[in-house]
């Protein structure tokens, strides 16, 4: 039981960070669908950090660094969407998707280069972090409480109170519904969109990471992150675009993501026999039932996707 | 007065193919250089030559039909993107389509031992009932059919492991050959293998991907009924107010899309080419790399044939570079770069068009200007 609890925190921070990035750039106007690549990248940041940096560093370093580098390699990936939806008017679904192909093409590439030229019969894509990992572990009696957990509570209030208290984050909600509008009182719209799509690309980033040291203590790059960003596209559309919804809704994804790792641990549905792979669709099952009751009433940002030209009443 | 020749939109397409294919090498030439600069240059030629490395042109033309092969089902893929893409749809679950189309067809040939006619059917029911689903969730429910097909994907990927561990090898995680448990299930060659040769993969799946190319084109752009779907595409509003059912074309597109990607899983998997692995974890890649063809095609069936080819073409000679040093995923790396760039064609679309405007401009102001000089004399 404590078990699922802990899964389900943390595929829940997974989501929630993800989904935070996918909704603020959704209110600046702009449709990530790039975040599955934005995760990649991110991860193979932070994890080749916790290779790299020295094993006697202090936690806090360690901790600190990690997040850094992820956020950041998630930021500067999330450049090229930027570039290509906003400047150029590029078709947001297209450029999302070549950024999702992208990641994984070159997170392996990276990876397999790395390992090759470190030890030249090493031709696959594995990095482990086995023990640089523990530095992000708390032992609570059973309950291994991760620091990523603090990390996803802290960016899902500061989003908050980005969003909802900032003239920041008011003037960014405004791009994404009506941007001429936003223009015509001296906001620039071109501005408020690159802040958007580089904020989602550091929580994308974040999301990465946490994604691939969830119970697992090495990660293979081919795999890419299994649908996650777009799980997270369908919780932030669960939550229709409201952060703290956003918050519920991924600790109801978790939980079922999370049965998939645990349920040989409850003699019920041990029992009952299944083949672990029902209980890996089973988070995409849910999602496609939600959303079809969800999308129907849905808040979506009035001008998300669609690019934003000057000259155009 | 001459018709400029950079005018015609499907001039302007190839252009912008080619200017993504040559940046798109460059860049991963690049990137080649980076991680080893010894061999980079030899390294993109290889991915480039791909069947061409061999010296004797017997075994040129195997290998030539070898990537014939795989071109098939990528054909397919990225007409059934191509096709949803003309109606606005952006079917990104081809690739689940696709998986649903090996399941079946493998499952009707090993399982049920049926003939292949009858396997190519079964895929694209397989292929068409997920599209259906995705479109029934998008007309009706206004679900986003790039998350609902995602999830489907997935899903399909799942439960095709499943259903093809009934017809696995015990000792392996691979499917059983067809060859071996029911040739009937294979598709003929009628002699088109002697021809590259014999290379027994070769059968008339590749004539018939591209019969069926040609056939999407006319559907399209000849008949009332691609008039229909594009224009719901331009506008679904406007569609509807002129009295076209515009749910109906919506979820008519999908499933057609959708039989198109299964009919090119069966194209593949009944050639005995390859066999399923029931340990799969990744949705195959052949769905997202019809992204790929489709846009570098210039949306265009015909341009598809050609881009398929190509991006089968360098995926292949990925296989071949120097795996002490780099990796097969390279050519993965370079087609995921073309298609981002593939992003840009409309801006340079726009740019050619505003170029050739700009420069017509002048030419008549020039000629005004002759003209008022003429008339004072």
């Amino acid at each position: 039981m404590v078990l699922l609890l802990q899964y389900t925190l943390t595929f829940a921070s997974v989501l929630i960070l993800v989904a935070l990035g996918g909704c603020i750039a959704e209110h600046s106007g702009v449709i990530n669908l790039g975040l599955e690549g934005i995760m990649v990248m991110g991860a193979m940041g932070g994890a080749l950090t916790m290779r790299y940096l020295p094993a006697d560093v202090p936690n806090v370093v360690m901790i600190l660094g990690v997040l850094l580098i992820s956020a950041l390699v998630g930021l500067i990936y999330s450049a090229l969407l930027a570039v290509a939806s906003i400047n150029f008017k590029a078709d947001q679904t297209i450029v999302g998707t070549a950024l999702n192909m992208l990641g994984l093409a070159a997170a392996t590439v990276i990876v397999k280069a790395i390992n090759t030229a470190a030890d030249p019969d090493d031709v696959s894509s594995v990095v482990q972090y086995a023990t640089p990992k523990k530095a992000f572990l708390v032992d609570l009696g059973g309950f291994e409480f991760s620091w990523f957990m603090l990390v996803t509570f802290i960016a899902l209030v500061l989003v908050w109170v980005m969003l909802y208290k900032t003239r920041f984050g008011l003037r960014l909600m405004a791009c994404g519904e009506h941007p001429q509008a936003a223009d015509s009182v001296g906001i620039n719209v071109y501005k408020m969109r690159w802040a958007g799509v580089l904020i989602s690309g550091a929580l994308g980033g974040l999301g990465g990471i946490v994604f691939i040291t969830a119970g697992v203590s090495e990660w293979r790059f081919e795999y890419g992150v299994a649908g996650f960003g777009f799980l997270s596209l369908a919780v932030m559309i669960f939550g229709q675009w409201k952060p703290l919804r956003i918050a519920l809704a991924a600790l109801l994804f978790g939980l079922f993501r999370a049965l998939s790792n645990v349920y040989m641990g409850f003699e019920g549905l041990a029992s009952l026999n299944l083949p672990s792979q029902v209980y890996n669709m089973m988070p995409y099952i849910i999602s496609l039932v939600v959303l079809a009751f969800t999308s129907k009433r849905s808040r979506a940002p009035k001008a998300e996707g669609i690019p934003y030209d000057k000259g155009q009443r | 007065m001459k018709k400029n020749l950079l005018k015609n939109s499907g001039v302007q397409s190839l252009i912008a193919s080619l200017v993504c294919i040559v940046l798109g090498m460059i860049i991963g030439y690049v990137v080649l250089l980076f991680i080893n600069p010894a061999g980079a240059g030899e390294a993109i030629m290889t991915v480039i030559k791909n069947f061409f490395t061999y010296s004797k042109t017997e075994t040129q033309m195997k290998y030539l039909g070898s990537t014939l092969v795989k071109s098939a089902p990528l054909l397919m893929c990225s007409l059934s993107i191509l096709f949803a893409y003309k109606v606005g749809l952006f079917n990104i679950g081809a690739a689940g389509q696709y998986c649903a189309g090996v399941g079946l067809a493998l499952y009707a040939a090993l399982g049920w031992n049926l003939p292949w006619w009858v396997c190519i059917l079964c895929a694209m029911a397989a292929g068409a009932l997920l599209g259906a689903i995705s479109g029934l969730l998008k007309a009706y429910c206004n679900v986003n059919e790039v998350i609902s097909g995602i999830m489907l994907n997935w899903i399909t990927l799942y439960l095709v492991n499943m259903l093809l561990t009934l017809v696995k090898e015990e000792t392996s995680p691979y499917t059983y050959h067809i060859s071996t448990v029911n040739p009937a299930a294979l598709i003929p060659s009628l002699g088109l293998g002697k021809l590259f040769t014999n290379n027994q993969y070769v059968t008339i799946a590749i004539p018939l991907a591209m019969i069926v190319a040609v056939l999407v084109w006319i559907v399209l752009d000849k008949t009332r009924f691609g008039y229909e779907l594009k224009a719901t595409g331009n506008n679904k509003n406007a569609a509807k107010y002129c009295g076209m059912a515009e749910k109906r074309n919506i979820i008519l597109t999908l499933i057609i899309g959708g039989a198109l990607a299964g009919f090119g899983a069966a194209l593949l998997y009944l050639t005995g080419f390859e066999q399923w692995q029931c340990s799969t974890s990744s949705v195959p890649a052949m769905g997202f790399n019809g992204i790929a063809a489709a846009f570098l095609g210039g949306l265009h069936p015909v341009g598809a044939i050609l881009s398929s080819f190509f991006i089968q073409h360098i995926t292949v000679g990925g296989a071949y570079v120097d795996k002490t040093m780099y990796c097969a995923q390279i050519s993965d790396l370079i087609s995921a770069i073309i298609i981002y760039l593939c992003g840009f064609v409309l801006f340079m679309k726009h740019a050619m068009n505003t170029g050739i405007a700009r420069r017509e401009e002048k030419a008549k102001a020039k000629l005004a200007a002759a003209e008022e000089k003429g008339g004072d004399q």
